[in-house]
């Protein structure tokens, strides 16, 4: 199990800066993501482009912020459960909080503050009406354990960078890979197309372009793909194949978030913002991108405030008989938990004689 | 004021008829978006960048004035589902005074 003051799900900008917010105050944060890296939005969606509108930047590109987000936290030792979604919560007897995740990791922490954007980022299933009786059945959107594909044949679809970059991979693994994509084009780095266009040419990956995965066959288990060529239906074949991975991207879904009693309106989470942006269950607060109130603007610098306000009242929360006096970082500077210490340069005050 | 109307079936295919203002930068994610015509967080999920496709739509009528798509909007829905001819992201669309009369269909939301 999992200790921590602040449970923060959602890595984002936000959920980020919350670190920091909260390390002021002296309370250790521990946070949740689905996705395997920090960052959120910035890091998934877009990470090389320019935002212009972050106080004291006129121009930083999304991953440089989440950079130096990570950098100004490190002091604060936040902890990270990554690649992993929190799935339920439970309020405790002793009123403390359990957010298990779907992997199973219990977290446990007096407050839980919900930064998760516009929700966990899940694979992007195309349109098959079968594919679902075929989940974990030959079908699987991730690729967690490339071992399974050993001498198996492989049917990727997708044209982006991880279909490129898994086709290679795995043609050093599998029996056969053969690779779907609708157009000629490949969008990714150009030496991963290369790379495809050099095994395809050698035999190793079997290259179908044009071309367009539309219906699933088998019993129990994934037989075979049909595909439709030049979106003709008379032009249709059935490819036999143990396995089917389709790679399109990924979209955020609020997912359990949405089931877990809290007041949703819009697809975000309702909250009090005239104090401390806590939602309808005490103890549980929701800041950026995830949460609404009236006048609410969805925007980076908007979530840094609100986890600035939401600290405060955390803090009350977890220590109700202590007063906080909010202090500056240019009077007090920053102490670490790791230890280290950062401050302003004193004044030295010597006389000239 | 320079409003344009537009119509605009939804993605239960019920059709809108809807103002769009001409000068205030906006594209037509952004005017289904104003008037709360697919829920939130079902439209125009990158913001606008055409990053997602989540804002695609099917052009009815005045195709050929609209804007060539550039490598990005081409590339997205490259990677799309349910996309046809007539596809375009919505985002990728500014509001301006010829698409007066202007028809689209929103796109199914891609699960």
């Amino acid at each position: 199990m999992i200790k921590t003051d602040i449970l923060i799900i959602g890595a984002g900008p936000t959920g980020l800066f919350a670190v920091f917010e909260a390390g002021l105050l002296k309370l250790k944060c521990h946070l949740i993501d689905a996705l395997p890296i920090p960052g959120g939005q910035c890091a998934e969606i877009y990470p090389k482009k320019p935002i212009y509108d972050i106080p004291g930047f006129p121009e930083v590109l999304a991953g440089d912020l989440v950079d130096n987000l990570m950098e100004q936290i490190k002091p604060f030792s936040p902890g990270f459960t990554l690649g992993d979604r929190a799935e339920t919560l439970d309020k405790l007897e002793d009123g403390t909080f359990l957010v298990t995740t779907s992997r199973g990791v219990k977290h446990n922490a007096p407050v839980v503050v919900i930064a998760g954007g516009l929700g966990s980022f899940e694979p992007r299933k195309p349109p098959i009406p079968s594919i679902a009786n075929f989940e974990d059945k030959g079908v699987s959107y991730i690729i967690r354990d490339p071992e399974v594909y050993r001498d198996k044949s492989v049917v990727i679809a997708g044209g982006g960078d991880s279909a490129l970059d898994w086709s290679i991979f795995l043609s050093n693994i599998a029996k056969e890979v053969s690779l779907v994509h609708r157009r000629r084009d490949f969008r990714g780095a150009l030496d991963s197309v290369e790379k495809v266009e050099e095994l395809s040419k050698i035999g190793k990956i079997n290259l179908i372009t044009d071309a367009e995965v539309v219906d699933l066959k088998g019993d129990d288990h994934l037989d075979a793909v049909v595909i439709r060529h030049k979106g003709n239906a008379a032009e249709e074949e059935v490819k036999l194949t143990d396995h089917f991975i389709p790679l399109f991207g990924l979209s955020p879904k609020l997912g359990p978030i949405g089931d877990w009693g809290l007041e949703i309106e819009k697809n975000a989470i309702k909250v009090d913002n005239t104090y401390d942006y806590q939602t309808n269950i005490p103890g549980v607060y929701a800041i950026g991108d995830v949460n609404t109130y009236p006048g609410k603007l969805k925007l980076i610098l908007c979530g840094f405030h609100e986890a600035a306000i939401m600290c405060q009242s955390a803090y009350q929360r977890i220590n109700p008989d202590k007063k906080y006096v909010m202090k500056y970082t240019t009077v007090s500077g920053v102490s670490g938990f790791d230890g280290s210490k950062k401050e302003a340069k004193r004044e030295v005050v010597k006389s000239i004689n | 004021m320079s409003d344009i109307k537009i119509t605009i079936i939804d993605r239960e295919g019920e059709a809108h008829h809807v103002e769009a203002p001409t000068d205030m930068n906006m594209n037509l994610m952004e005017v289904v978006r104003m008037h709360e015509l697919a829920p939130e967080g079902t439209i125009g999920i990158c913001g606008g960048m055409a990053m997602c496709a989540s804002c695609q739509c099917y052009i009815l009528s005045h195709e050929h004035l609209l804007p060539e798509k550039s490598y990005e909007e081409e590339d997205m829905l490259d990677q799309a589902f349910f996309v046809e001819d007539n596809s375009r992201l919505g985002c990728q669309i500014p509001i301006i005074s010829e698409l007066e009369g202007l028809e689209v269909k929103l796109a199914p939301e891609s699960t």
